[in-house]
């Protein structure tokens, strides 16, 4: 099954420099060298490998241009592959080079860090949260952004709301989670708004990239939201695409401001189609609306397929009727959150190609909604060829997405569970790395150690989906992160409580 | 003859004076006194048959800080009969169960669950854990609002190994009312899982919930004050209500009037009812502390004790136990202090630390919380071994529970409480492969019929599937 290593071992602080090979360095515009997993099941047969070469530019860079590998540890590339003993990561400009079971030969003077008796994997990349909108969940006025129960819906941006400063992003940065899909919530209306890709580091920038996706319930709480009937929420549904096709089709040319032809000037600059800006007063629409000007423009994206779309539904009847609006609208990119029962239509699922983001290990029938739900949930989709990666829908979605890793140590469990369907530990991780990533269009940028990917890197202690392990060393884009946190401040502050000359404020 | 005239003559005398006081002021002698039950809604839970049962080549925790490598654990007759090595011998006819590469446990028992009063679903009708209709209801019991059927208690059985879980009302409440302890064993009524023997507990709460909850529709309490002056006052009736009862008992009389709210207050000061107040903060829980002196009646532990870590001497040197997450925090503004090495840190100083879940989620992986405390402890150079962490699972709960006598431990004569994990149990890729409460075998992973299915799951999707 999966190997595991001794969390307790400690080799930390060893430079090596081991590896041997030709001094002739391929020039980089060949492009990077492509990974080799070692086929074989025994770590002496891979141990000869390949090597391979490259060309390394050295210039007076910024700290996230650096070139440094992590050598020794046990890598795992976030792809579905079991782990590779022995690895390497060779990091460059903030970008993976390589990674796997590599050999290659560095120049002089090139960092290496030792993680020898260490594991090696891609940041987590958090499927389905609302990190960095809430600092606290209740009875903190001001610092919750989770909801909001304004006039507006589909226009609203998520990533206006991310403070990167916030204490959860910083906790979940110190256990490993270096980046997360942020999904604002519901407020009045079925739509919640676009969300965003952001990363954790430690610094004022935290978007990976903004209105990534849009954000509707279907299920339950879309039936509450559209007026306490499912049809009511499946009309609303469908009417909103009806004004967005609407304002799509009046939505250009832009004209002057005396009637004429347009002052190129005058144009705004408009960067992301999903802008607003672009549906002027000149767009007609219809009497009989019921969006905003801007949530109708925000929708413009999402019925012409540039923008995904994330459908919350649980019960099966309901996934199918998402379904069925993938037969209806087949320019819709739908992603399906939550599913607790899409084990019962899998192969639906399946054959109408759309992903899904689980809860992992929801087995409790808290809802009407979740009568068959089951930890054996993801494998059975898995099996059933339905691409699933994790969230944390109706989790602690604001906080504690670390404890993902756990939960995909839990469905590699369930492989030794009579009856139960589990995964394998490589597909475990890829749910809470790549999976997540590829669902949202943003698989060849982050969630795997894979050529070309934004070095998002852990050094973990040990395996990364038993959660005693720890995140030792964090890296986004390519760029080592700082792990304290409140927590770890409070915990040097209270860890002896002998009275001393000065009152515990004074100890920091 | 003299002596026996004299005291004839006095006998007679008493009596007449007795007969003429009656008769001028109408008191007659005061009626003994008639003692309430204070167990009318007894336990009757009966434990299912077993079959005496060696499990041998395990790896044991004892709960009691022991390990045994190779170990063996003898149950018969619903008790633990020996605990050992491979030197135990087997009692004639007992099924010899082969452990090896396997662990052994007790079973882990959850302090705060709101299995049965916030079952699934999670529907209003469901809705019975809260009665916030006034801050102070120490009146109502959890076990009249314990839904048997609620399927969670089956997933706290076989993904969590859990047995025995205390059912608390919720924290909206300063006095939220009494606890139940069950085992975790199903059953037509809450009766039938009510733990024979287990003191009964008093929920109260500080903090955040009472005063949102009653100053938001602006009653008492609206402030962390308000809470205390009136706990503060209810302990005062509380205690005059005992006085009352107390001369009613000694004396005769008089009934007094009962009062159901105070019945539970009497019990927590005459040391019967084990007080499990919810608690977040430091300085608050150091308030309650004070309080508890002031009235005379010992808090046992600090439920959600996030910044327990805080004032671990303090709880240690009041023998309170602590009860805690692993990693749960800032979810409120009173959690925003937690840190990780909580559990380790109130372990460290002496103090009687747990864990718990307050969730019907969490409750299936206490053990795993245990293992990320654990870790992040020793992170920290607090270097407690494994064998000694079980301590937080199930010893320090049953102690908090009061049946530390009974359970939460594999000793000699104590139920057989046990469970048999896969692998170990601090390993995320472990699950229960049986369990039995005592003595009988309440799971099996490889037998789909020994695996409870609740009333409401019958005829549902997902029926019987393993959860």
């Amino acid at each position: 099954m999966t190997r595991r290593s001794n969390p307790r071992r400690n080799g930390e602080g060893n430079q090596r420099s081991w590896w041997r090979g030709p001094t002739d360095f391929a020039p980089l515009d060949r492009g990077p060298p492509t990974p080799r997993r070692c086929a074989s099941r025994s770590p002496s047969a891979c141990r000869g490998g390949f090597i391979a070469a490259l060309t390394l530019l050295f210039a007076a860079v910024p700290a996230s241009a650096q070139t440094f590998a992590i050598a020794g540890g046990t890598v795992a590339l976030g792809d579905g592959s079991q782990p590779i003993p022995n690895g390497m990561v060779v990091v460059r400009n903030g970008r993976i080079v390589a990674a796997g079971d590599i050999r290659m030969k560095l120049p002089a003077g090139t960092q290496v860090i030792d993680a020898t008796g260490k594991w090696v994997t891609p940041g987590i990349v958090g499927g389905f949260t609302r990190l960095g909108l809430s600092e606290i969940d209740l009875s903190a006025e001001g610092s919750d952004d989770t909801t909001a129960n304004g006039p507006f819906s589909a226009a609203l941006d998520a990533s206006t709301s991310i403070n990167p400063l916030s204490e959860p992003i910083a906790v979940n940065r110190a256990d490993g989670v270096t980046r997360a899909l942020v999904v604002p919530n519901v407020g009045k209306s079925i739509f919640a708004g676009q969300g965003a890709v952001i990363d954790t580091g430690a610094d004022m920038d935290p978007i990976t990239r903004r209105r990534v996706f849009q954000f509707v319930e279907l299920g339950e709480t879309g039936k509450d939201k559209a007026g306490g009937s499912r049809s009511s929420a499946h009309v609303l549904f469908r009417n909103a695409l009806r004004e967005a096709a609407e304002l799509g089709r009046y939505a250009s040319p832009m004209r002057g401001a005396w009637g004429g032809a347009a002052d190129e000037r005058q144009r705004p600059v408009v960067r992301n189609p999903n802008e607003s800006r672009l549906y002027g007063l000149d767009a007609r629409r219809s009497d009989d609306v019921l969006l905003t000007r801007f949530d109708a423009a925000a929708l413009v994206p999402v019925l012409q397929g540039r923008q995904y779309l994330l459908v919350h539904a649980e019960r099966a009847s309901d996934i199918l009727q998402v379904l069925e609006l993938k037969r209806e609208f087949p320019s819709l990119r739908i992603v399906l959150v939550g599913a607790s029962e899409g084990w019962t239509v899998a192969d639906r699922i399946a054959s109408a190609r759309v992903p899904v983001i689980a809860s992992a290990v929801n087995d409790l029938p808290a809802s009407f909604e979740q009568l068959a739900a089951t930890q054996s949930n993801v494998g059975r989709m898995l099996a059933a060829g339905v691409k699933v990666s994790i969230g944390m829908i109706d989790d602690t979605d604001t906080r504690n997405i670390f404890e993902e890793r756990q939960y995909a140590g839990n469905l590699v469990a369930l492989q030794r569970v009579p009856g139960a369907t589990g995964v394998s530990w490589g597909e475990a991780l890829a749910m809470i790395t790549s999976k997540p990533a590829e669902m949202i269009g943003l698989g060849s940028e982050i969630g795997s150690l894979a050529p070309g990917r934004r070095a998002d890197v852990v050094i973990w202690s040990g395996d990364p989906l038993e959660g005693a392990s720890a995140a030792e060393q964090v890296f986004i884009d390519g760029v080592r992160q700082p792990l304290e946190t409140h927590q770890t401040r409070l915990l040097e502050r209270y860890r002896y409580l002998p009275r001393r000359d000065l009152p515990e404020a004074y100890r920091h | 003859m003299v002596l026996n005239k004299s005291w004839t003559a006095l006998a007679l005398t008493a009596a007449a004076l007795a007969s003429g006081c009656a008769a001028l002021e109408g008191k007659p002698k005061p009626a003994p006194p008639i003692f309430v039950n204070e167990d009318p809604y007894p336990s009757t839970y009966v434990r299912y048959p077993g079959v005496p049962t060696v499990i041998r080549h395990a790896t044991v925790f004892d709960g009691d800080g022991r390990r045994y490598e190779d170990g063996t654990v003898i149950f018969a007759d619903g008790v633990v009969q020996a605990i050992g090595g491979p030197e135990l011998a087997s009692p004639a006819g007992a099924v010899e169960i082969d452990g090896t590469g396997k662990w052994v446990t007790p079973g882990i028992i959850d302090v705060h669950s709101h299995l049965g009063d916030y079952p699934s679903p999670g529907v209003d009708a469901n809705s019975d854990g809260n009665e916030a209709t006034s801050p102070v209801r120490p009146e109502v019991w959890a076990e009249h609002s314990v839904w048997p059927q609620d399927p969670g208690f089956s997933r706290a059985l076989v993904n969590g190994g859990v047995t025995t879980l205390q059912i608390l009302p919720g924290s909206a409440n300063l006095f939220g009312g009494r606890s139940v302890v069950v085992k975790n064993v199903p059953a037509r009524t809450a009766q039938g899982m009510k733990f024979p023997g287990a003191p009964y507990g008093l929920k109260m709460a500080c903090g955040e919930n009472p005063k949102r909850v009653y100053g938001s529709k602006g009653n008492m309490p609206q402030t962390r004050m308000g809470n205390i002056a009136l706990a503060r006052a209810t302990w005062v009736k509380a205690q005059a209500y005992k006085r009352k009862w107390d001369k009613y008992y000694k004396n005769g009389g008089d009934m007094p009037e009962r009062d159901l709210a105070m019945d539970t207050l009497k019990g927590v000061l005459e040391g019967k009812i084990l007080v499990h107040n919810h608690c977040y903060r430091a300085d608050e829980m150091a308030n309650m502390i004070d309080m508890a002196k002031e009235f005379g009646y010992h808090i046992t532990a600090f439920h959600h004790a996030v910044e327990a870590y805080k004032i671990a001497d303090l709880l240690r040197d009041n023998d309170i136990c602590a009860v805690m997450w692993a990693d749960w925090y800032g979810f409120k503004m009173e959690a925003y202090d937690a840190i990780k090495e909580n559990i380790p840190l109130v372990h460290n100083s002496g103090a009687c630390a747990m864990v718990h879940s307050d969730d019907a989620n969490g409750i299936q992986r206490l053990n795993q919380e245990v293992a990320k405390a654990l870790a992040d402890g020793r992170r920290a150079g607090i270097n407690v071994p494994d064998e000694v962490a079980w301590e937080w699972l199930s010893r320090n709960p049953a102690k908090a529970l009061g049946i530390l006598d009974k359970t939460g431990t594999l000793a000699s004569g104590k139920m057989a409480d046990v469970v048999l994990w896969n692998g170990n149990p601090y390993s995320d890729y472990t699950r229960p492969e049986r369990v039995w409460i005592d003595g009988a075998e309440m799971y099996d992973a490889n037998d789909p019929k020994r695996r409870p299915v609740s009333d409401f799951e019958l005829g549902q999707p997902g029926e019987g599937d393993v959860k």
